[in-house]
């Protein structure tokens, strides 16, 4: 039998439906009907989403952008133990608190890198493909049963806990895929082909240090529209990277490369359209939505100027 | 201008940046980007709702990093995981909140560079263990913190492991950017070695520790000069 993702989607499908049903028996919301309806939803595009015709998914997921752009989507009052609780509790389990936490990355990278050795009967354990994700989904698993075990708490309240804490993320938790999704519909549009069109047509790159500065430049901007550097990359060096910097004045392509994506990871670290690395953590860390991207700020722009001298002086040595 | 292209798809852009912008709620944003972009490539009805479903179902795999240790993670702060990190880190006297942040920047970027980019993450490691141990390591220097201090240190501590990852992981040479850039480049008609990609990363990867590591380094006296500033002012209001 292998493990492949679609059984972590079944999983994610089930703890989604269970925080549904909670939501919706929660007199504590005071919008447990709409958010309900909303995780419901999202429930069934990990249950069943692949069995659907994709217009009906489509049509599932403006519902949900509605549901939460109208403010529909909003978490029930959970009480909180006492600070005395949380400090007996901490003294008495003491350091052992750090195991399961500290077993999800070690199980996930165990898994990843002996994932090819895992093979019983021709048959892999861990899906090949997603290796990574599969072991992070068996880690979970095997860290929640040591977190019960020593806790002695039921994988009830694990889905409790998991409610209170999806209640607190709300729908920021479906942005990522939302932006996921916009990059796809991106792509299939041609908007990638029409940027680097405009910039090619209408900046002039006879100057080799200016050529060099847009394709840079253009890597963060592009990176900070589409949320993602595997995004811009494509359009920015099949725009200015291969014909200017490679074709005209004979820059080496390994730098360009190299260089080229870490622009586009400084834009990463400029945009909200990067939901899981900026608007995420800070709904996980409860403080305002856009402090992450501005502690960002100094490090990412600093480093994109380095990028320009950089690839100047290595491209062309 | 090639007679196939059609530049109507770039209001997309303009409608996402003038949403953001406005601050309309993201998820309304995404969703009315993605319906006009579609509808502005000529595309009917039917085929804009498939798009964007067929867009939503391949990138189902986005949340599982988030969603599958909630449930790990809640039981454990119930238990006191956050209040232990904070007391665990106050005992080393001579760590503070600047210092803690560059040995895990570098422990990020040096162990995603070898391919172990799940050694960390916001869920996992930022919000039960980072975040705390930072504010644990101030605490323990100044006393009680004001909100203003434990949103900075917070959004200090995922903000190092964004940078960690993001200039550790492009030196591994397995790693699936390098592959999609050899594989693009090959197909523009130039070949490259992996590895030399790999190499000339590690110039920036330098870099970004540098700046990243100084500006932690600095932190440390922001954050006495913000408490000592907040301090005078309460002593002011109380006088």
């Amino acid at each position: 039998m292998t493990i492949t993702i679609q059984y972590l989607y079944y999983l994610v499908g089930l703890v989604l439906a269970v925080t549904a049903m909670m939501t919706l028996r929660d007199s504590s919301n005071p919008r447990r009907f709409s958010a309900g309806l909303f995780w419901a939803l999202y429930a069934l595009v990990f249950l069943i989403g692949d069995l659907l015709p994709p217009a009906w998914v489509g049509a599932v997921a403006v519902v949900m952008a509605l549901i939460a752009g109208f403010g529909g989507v909003m978490g029930g009052k959970h009480q909180p133990r006492t600070d005395a609780q949380y400090l007996a509790s901490a003294q008495r389990l003491g350091n052992k608190l750090f195991v399961p936490a500290l077993a999800i990355p070690l199980i996930t990278m165990v898994g990843t890198l002996s994932a090819k050795h895992l093979v019983f009967g021709g048959v892999p354990l861990i899906d090949p493909k997603n290796s990574t994700l599969v072991s992070l989904g068996i880690g979970c698993v095997i860290a929640l049963v040591l977190a019960c075990k020593m806790t002695r708490e039921t994988p009830a309240q694990g889905l409790r806990e998991s409610h209170r804490l999806i209640d607190a993320l709300g729908w920021a938790l479906v942005l990522p895929q939302m932006l996921g999704m916009l990059g796809l519909v991106f792509s299939d549009a041609g908007v990638g082909k029409a940027v680097a069109y405009v910039t090619t047509t209408y900046i002039n790159m006879d100057v080799r240090f200016v050529a060099v500065a847009v394709y840079v430049i253009g890597m963060a901007l592009f990176t900070v529209i589409m949320g993602n550097g595997f995004a811009a990359f494509p359009v920015m060096t099949g725009g200015v990277g291969v014909p200017v910097l490679v074709g005209v004045y004979h820059g080496d392509p390994a730098v360009m490369a190299a260089v080229g994506m870490l622009s586009g990871y400084c834009g990463t670290l400029l945009t909200p359209m990067a939901a899981n690395f900026n608007l995420v953590p800070a709904a996980l860390l409860e403080i305002d939505k856009n402090a992450v991207i501005r502690a960002q700020v100094p490090t990412a722009i600093t480093l994109l100027i380095v990028n320009v001298f950089l690839l100047n002086f290595l491209m062309f040595r | 201008m090639p007679v196939d292209l059609n530049l109507w798809p770039l209001i997309g852009v303009l409608i996402i940046i003038a949403g953001f912008a406005l601050r309309f709620n993201p998820m309304l944003v995404v969703i009315v980007t993605a319906i006009g972009t579609a509808f502005a490539a000529g595309f009917p009805l039917d085929k804009v709702l498939a798009a964007i479903g067929a867009g939503f179902i391949k990138t189902r795999n986005l949340p599982l990093i988030i969603l599958l240790p909630l449930a790990v993670i809640g039981l454990l702060e119930r238990h006191g995981l956050r209040q232990h990190a904070q007391n665990w880190i106050s005992s080393i006297k001579s760590a503070t909140a600047g210092r803690l942040l560059i040995v895990y920047l570098a422990a990020r970027q040096l162990t995603a560079a070898i391919g172990l980019t799940s050694l960390g993450g916001h869920p996992q490691m930022v919000r039960p263990l980072l975040a705390p141990m930072a504010e644990g390591a101030t605490e323990n220097r100044y006393g009680k913190l004001s909100g203003k201090v434990r949103e900075k240190l917070r959004a200090m501590s995922a903000a190092t492991d964004n940078v960690g990852l993001f200039f550790g992981e492009d030196i591994f040479v397995a790693f699936g950017a390098i592959v999609l850039m050899t594989t693009f480049l090959k197909e523009a008609g130039i070949e490259v070695e992996p590895i030399h990609v790999a190499l000339w990363g590690i110039p920036t990867a330098t870099a970004a520790f540098a700046i990243h590591a100084f500006r932690l380094h600095r932190l440390d006296k922001q954050l006495a000069r913000d408490i000592a500033a907040e301090k005078k002012v309460a002593q002011g209001e109380s006088a």
